[in-house]
């Protein structure tokens, strides 16, 4: 458990930040550093990141690096120990960004669609337009046959996208996700990863998108962040060029994969001693 | 299960390869287990405890017929059940049943609407909580009969004191049935409802009062054991003045009258009625509410 001296990393040119001359960031993490006791180690280390509206990144590092917890910071479930957080603009605020997790986390004594209805309401949508507002979200995750299906009814992928489309009845312009599908068998989670492009395309949100799968963030992320572990920090980011379809197949995206699993792996060595 | 996914593809008539990829994984994933036909569930859970009850009725009748006893100590089913049918014709048993059961329901359902705000408040108010926890705790292991002589000077030979009784005895396991289900409401329910833009009064409301569901109805279930246990011991104890004559005062008058058949069958009807109200209110409850959240294989 010793802390390794972590400053020796080379600053990357400004990894997370977006060029000065962009459009307002649609969630800006400034400077955040995390200790759970006051004299305890730093759980996140002066984490700085930018992301511009409508961008889907990835969040990428080993378990242990910070990751939930700087999710949990954006949204507005913990509070950070120095630096700010915004969201759209306004400090972060339960409520402010939607927020899936690895375990649906649906209320498992209403049904699908009471789910994405009780969603509604606490954004304070009327009850007149609720209903129709939860019909159209169970179409767009293309489970309009099972809304009334109680959450133990529902396979492990149905239920991410009932929580998918509960997190989009928010509507929120961002979305984090952590870590939604690493529960998930690998052929739903494929079929989750082209269903996610998909919603992302039709419904223009920013994604913050968690997981520690070098592929799956390679396969979704427009941008890959890494994190080093105690302290968490934004060590390195890739940006995802991939012309074509992309698939987790792809030759380009197991060419990146594989150069980021090397830095990964770095990363995780330096802890050995 | 292939004639299901097709079933279901065809019903949703998917657009493109991904839905209909999707709508084949989704069935295949949910099994739809038909539940078996309700005489065969009826058979399973009726027929078991019927023989028990058999079963005990004939050790009974052996050991009364094998006459280690005098008959006066230890008598017979058969003279029992004259007691029963005497006691039921003329209407004594009827009217102290009645007595009994309405005192347990009110002394119950005014515990209900003590209790329930009570246990929110505490399990909600941190330095409640802390300061009053341990009380209600102790309050739920102390035997609710010490409460009757209190209540006698308080109240005198009246119903008041069946009810305080009663009330001491229900109150505290509603209260920490409440509390512990509150506790034990998963730390990410109310994360997600907070995340979903909750206020404080909206994720009591909608996340975890509907969670601590179970917990409450288990401490409800308790609750009436204990109201219905306390209030048989009051009425044995507590006897005459303006009191009205239910099971306890049957049992009671069984023994002043050294009348071991009425012993008998006061102690069958309390228990009988003990396990009616368990078998038609508590368990359909708990188990329809188990059933829905999928904590109960059916």
């Amino acid at each position: 458990m010793t802390t390794t001296d972590a400053t020796t990393e080379p600053a990357e040119a400004a990894p997370g930040a977006v060029p000065a001359d962009g459009p307002a960031p649609a969630v800006r993490v400034s400077d955040v550093t995390k200790r759970f006791s006051s004299s305890g180690p730093a759980v996140l280390d002066g984490v700085s990141i930018d992301i511009r509206p409508g961008e889907f990144v990835c969040l990428l590092g080993a378990s242990g690096c910070g990751k939930s917890t700087l999710l949990g910071i954006v949204a507005g479930l913990d509070r950070p120990t120095s630096g700010t957080v915004e969201v759209g603009g306004a400090p972060a605020k339960a409520g402010r960004a939607s927020l899936m997790f690895q375990e649906s986390a649906l209320f498992p004594w209403l049904t699908a669609r009471r789910n994405i209805e009780l969603a509604l309401k606490l954004n304070g949508v009327g009850r007149a337009t609720r209903a129709e507002r939860a019909t159209e979200l169970l179409d767009l995750v293309r489970l309009s046959s099972a809304g009334d299906k109680l959450v133990h009814e529902l396979s492990g992928g149905m239920r991410q996208r009932v929580a998918l489309a509960r997190a989009l009845a928010q509507d929120s312009p961002v979305l984090l996700m952590d870590e939604p599908f690493a529960a998930l068998d690998a052929i739903t989670r494929d079929l989750l990863h082209d269903e996610l492009e998909r919603i992302w395309r039709e419904t223009g949100r920013t994604i913050v998108f968690i997981t520690h799968n070098v592929r799956e963030a390679v396969r979704l992320g427009q941008r890959v962040l890494l994190m080093s572990s105690r302290p968490g920090r934004i060590v390195r980011e890739w940006p995802v060029v991939v012309t074509g379809e992309r698939r987790i197949e792809a030759p380009e995206v197991a060419a990146l994969a594989a150069e980021i699993t090397t830095h990964l792996r770095e990363e995780i060595r330096r802890h050995a001693h | 299960m292939p004639t299901d996914l097709s079933a279901e593809t065809s019903r949703d008539t998917p657009r493109d390869t991904l839905g209909a990829l999707e709508a084949g994984l989704d069935a295949l994933q949910t099994d739809a287990r038909d539940r078996d036909p309700w005489p065969r569930r009826l058979g399973r859970s009726v027929l078991p405890p019927v023989l028990a009850v058999v079963i005990l009725l004939a050790i009974w009748q052996v050991v009364y017929a094998l006459h280690i006893k005098p008959d006066y100590v230890i008598p017979g089913p058969a003279q029992a059940w004259d007691t029963a049918s005497r006691l039921w014709d003329d209407g004594s048993l009827q009217r102290a049943v009645w007595t009994s059961l309405s005192r347990g329901v009110i002394g119950f359902v005014a515990s209900v609407i003590i209790g329930t705000p009570l246990g929110i408040v505490v399990a909600r108010v941190r330095w409640v909580r802390v300061a009053f926890g341990p009380i209600i705790s102790g309050l739920q292991v102390l035997p609710s009969v010490a409460w009757v002589p209190a209540a006698i000077i308080w109240f005198g030979l009246s119903d008041a004191t069946v009810y305080f009784v009663v009330l001491m005895g229900a109150t505290p396991s509603i209260i920490n049935g409440i509390v512990g289900g509150v506790d034990q409401v998963p730390p990410l329910l109310r994360r997600a409802g907070l995340v979903l833009g909750a206020g404080p009064v909206q994720l009591v409301r909608h996340v975890i009062l509907p969670a601590a569901l179970p917990g409450y109805v288990a401490g409800l279930k308790q609750g009436w054991a204990f109201s219905w246990r306390s209030l048989m011991a009051a009425e044995i104890i507590a006897v005459g003045g303006s009191l009205g004559f239910g099971l306890g005062s049957l049992l009671s008058q069984g023994r002043d009258l050294a009348d071991m058949t009425v012993v008998f069958v006061a102690i069958v009807a309390i228990l009988l009625v003990g396990i009616l109200i368990e078998m038609a209110f508590f368990a359909p409850v708990e188990k329809r509410l188990l059933r829905r959240r999928g904590l109960l294989q059916s």
